[in-house]
C-alpha cells in the first residue's frame, strides 16, 4: 500500500521530529567537543586559545576524579543491587493473590512520581535530621544515640532515597512482565511437583531476563546522571561528588569551561557504552 | 484463576503485601499528615499520627511568604506546553512510521533513543550559552523547549508503539465501504489512536514536571518551577518542616493522581516497548 507519493508525505511528516533532534544532539555537542580542547575561563579573561588535549588529561589527573568515578559506581550499583532484587521480591509477592492487590500496587509506585528534588528534601529534612528527624526520633525511643546520617553515612543515605525513587519502577515492570507468563506451565510444573524454588529457577527467571536486563540498562542511563538528589542534600559534600556533580561544579560553578567540557565528553562515552547493550535488546523487540 | 488458593496462604500474603506497601508509601503519607500539623508539633518528640490540632495555615502561609501559586503556574505552562509540542511534531512522525515503514524505520528509532542517552551534564555549558545568546535563560519558553526535546524520543516512540497496534486491513475496509479520506481519519482512524495519544500525554506530562536537572539549571527567579522553588528550601531559616510538606504535597499532589492512571501505560513508555 505503501505508493511513491505515501512514501514522500512520510518523509514529510518525519521532517520536523527528526530535524529538531538532529539539532538538539548535534549542535550542543559539537560545541563540547570545541570547548574541551580549549582553555575557556568565562569570569577570568574568556577564551584563551587552543591547549590541545591537556583538558583531558588534568580532568583526570586532578584529585577528584578518580573520587568521583567511585562514588558514581558505588552509587548506581548500589541501587541497581537493592532495587532489582527488592523489586523481584516484591513483584512476585504482588502477583500473588492478596486482597487490595490495586491498592497496594498503588502505594508501592507512589514514590515513582514524586519530584527529584521533593523526596530529596523530605527524606534530608523529616526523616534524616539528626536532632528533629523520624529516624532520630525512633532511635531515642530505643535508647540508642541518633545517627548523623548525610555526614556519617553520606553514600548509604543517598543510596537509600534514590533506591526508594527507583524501586517502584523495577517493581513495576518486572511485575508486569511476571504477569505474561503462562500460568497453565507454571501449574504443569506444580502439579509435576517442581518446588516453588525449582519453579522460580526454571520458569520464572528464565521469562523475565530480558525484563531485567531493560531495568538495569534504563535505570543505568538514568542513575549515571542523577543530580537534584546530590544538589539539595549534600551538595557533593562528603565524598558524595559523582561525575555528573564533578562536571557541573567545573562548569557552572567555577566556571572553568573547557575543563568542564572535556569530562562531559567522558561522561558521554561512558553513557554511550551502556546505551549500545540498550539499543541492542530494545532492537531485538521492534523485528517482529 | 485455575488454581485454588486456600485463605490462609492468601491472608499471609495479604498482610505481607500490605505491610510493605504501607512501609513504601510512608514518606509520603508523613508528608502530607505533616503539612497540617503546626510547625512545634512537627518536630514533636514522639512523633504525632492522629492527636494534633489539624490546621490548613501553612498552606496559606507558603503561598503568602513566597508565592506559590506563580511556582504552580510556572509547572504547569512548562509541563503543557512541553507536552503539547512535543505531541504536535510526535504524532505525524509516529504515523508515518508505523503505517508506511520503510527500511530505515528501525535505524531512525533507534537512533532517536539514543539521542536520548546523551547525558545531559555533557551539553551543560553549551545550553548555557546557547540560552544566553538568544535571551532564553530563565525564560518559560527556553524549558518548554529543552523539555520538549528531552522528552521527544520518548513521545515518538510511545505513539510508534500504539500506532502499530492498529490494524491496517481496517482501513481497506472503510474504502471499500465508500468512505473517502476525511471519514476515514476522522470515523475510522482518530477513536483508534486517541487512547494511545492520551497515554502518551500523560507520561509526558509526568516527566515535564518532575524534571529536575535542566529546570534547576536553567532558571532563577522569573521562570522557576515547582522543583526549583521546592529545591529553594534546601537552606531554609528556622523552623520550615510543615511549611515544606505544604509546599511539597502541593507539588506532588497533582501528579500522584495522574500517574496512579498510567501505571500500564508508564512500563511501555519507559522501556520503550520492550516490555509490555
Amino acid at each position: 500500500m505503501a505508493t511513491a507519493h505515501s512514501r514522500s508525505a512520510a518523509r514529510l511528516m518525519m521532517a520536523p521530529a527528526v530535524v529538531l533532534l538532529l539539532g538538539w544532539m548535534l549542535v550542543p555537542l559539537a560545541m563540547t567537543l570545541w570547548f574541551s580542547f580549549r582553555k575557556y575561563l568565562p569570569l577570568r579573561g574568556g577564551d584563551l586559545g587552543f591547549t590541545g588535549w591537556e583538558n583531558y588529561s588534568r580532568f583526570i589527573s586532578s584529585s577528584s576524579f578518580w573520587p568521583s568515578i567511585q562514588a558514581t559506581l558505588i552509587i548506581v550499583g548500589s541501587v541497581l543491587a537493592i532495587t532489582v532484587l527488592l523489586g523481584l521480591l516484591l513483584a512476585l509477592l504482588l502477583d500473588q493473590p492478596i486482597w487490595g492487590q490495586g491498592i497496594v500496587r498503588i502505594l508501592v509506585i507512589a514514590p515513582f512520581f514524586v519530584m527529584p528534588t521533593v523526596s530529596a528534601l523530605v527524606w534530608k529534612n523529616m526523616f534524616m535530621d539528626p536532632v528533629n528527624g523520624f529516624f532520630a526520633h525512633v532511635w531515642k525511643a530505643f535508647g540508642a544515640e541518633p545517627v548523623v546520617w548525610l555526614s556519617d553515612f553520606p553514600l548509604g543515605s543517598i543510596i537509600m532515597i534514590v533506591s526508594w525513587q527507583w524501586l517502584p519502577f523495577a517493581t513495576l515492570i518486572l511485575l508486569t512482565a511476571m504477569q505474561s507468563l503462562d500460568r497453565e506451565q507454571l501449574d504443569a510444573a506444580e502439579m509435576d511437583g517442581a518446588s516453588p524454588l525449582a519453579r522460580f529457577w526454571y520458569l520464572v527467571l528464565p521469562h523475565l531476563s530480558r525484563a531485567i536486563s531493560v531495568v538495569i540498562l534504563i535505570q543505568t542511563i538514568f542513575l549515571l546522571s542523577i543530580f537534584a538528589e546530590i544538589f539539595v542534600t549534600t551538595a557533593g559534600a562528603f565524598g558524595t561528588k559523582t561525575l555528573t556533580y564533578l562536571i557541573y561544579q567545573r562548569v557552572l560553578e567555577s566556571q572553568n569551561v573547557g575543563l568542564g567540557s572535556a569530562g562531559g565528553v567522558y561522561a558521554i562515552i561512558l553513557a554511550n557504552i551502556v546505551a549500545l547493550f540498550l539499543m541492542r535488546i530494545v532492537g531485538k523487540s521492534l523485528e517482529r | 484463576m485455575a488454581r485454588a488458593v486456600s485463605p490462609r496462604r492468601k491472608l499471609v500474603f495479604t498482610l505481607l503485601a500490605w505491610a510493605v506497601g504501607l512501609l513504601i508509601f510512608f514518606p509520603i503519607y508523613w508528608t502530607i499528615l505533616t503539612s497540617f500539623k503546626t510547625e512545634g508539633q512537627a518536630i514533636n518528640d514522639p512523633p504525632l499520627f492522629f492527636a494534633f490540632d489539624w490546621t490548613l495555615e501553612n498552606y496559606a502561609l507558603v503561598q503568602e511568604r513566597s508565592d506559590y501559586m506563580r511556582y504552580l503556574w510556572n509547572s504547569v505552562i512548562i509541563a503543557g506546553g512541553s507536552t503539547l509540542l512535543g505531541i504536535l511534531v510526535a504524532v505525524p512522525a509516529a504515523w508515518s512510521m508505523a503505517f508506511v515503514p520503510s527500511k530505515r524505520t528501525k535505524d531512525i528509532l533507534l537512533w532517536m533513543l539514543s539521542t536520548k542517552m546523551l547525558p545531559a551534564v555533557g551539553v551543560l555549558y553549551p545550553i548555557y550559552l546557547l540560552f544566553i545568546e538568544m535571551g532564553l535563560l530563565d525564560t518559560r519558553l527556553g524549558l518548554v523547549v529543552v523539555l520538549m526535546l528531552i522528552n521527544l524520543p520518548i513521545i515518538v516512540w510511545m505513539l510508534y508503539t500504539y500506532f502499530r497496534e492498529i490494524p491496517v486491513d481496517i482501513l481497506e475496509a472503510a474504502r471499500m465501504d465508500g468512505a473517502n479520506l476525511r471519514s476515514e481519519i476522522f470515523y475510522v482512524l482518530a477513536p483508534m489512536a486517541i487512547p494511545g495519544i492520551a497515554s502518551t500525554v500523560l507520561l509526558s506530562l509526568i516527566l515535564a514536571w518532575n524534571e529536575a536537572f535542566w529546570t534547576l539549571n536553567l532558571t532563577a527567579a522569573k521562570a522557576a518551577p515547582l522543583t526549583a522553588f521546592i529545591a529553594s528550601y534546601s537552606s531554609p531559616e528556622g523552623l520550615f518542616y510543615a511549611k515544606l510538606s505544604a509546599a511539597s504535597t502541593m507539588a506532588i499532589a497533582p501528579i500522584l493522581i495522574l500517574g496512579w492512571f498510567s501505571q500500564k501505560q508508564l512500563v511501555r513508555g519507559l522501556t520503550f516497548g520492550a516490555v509490555k
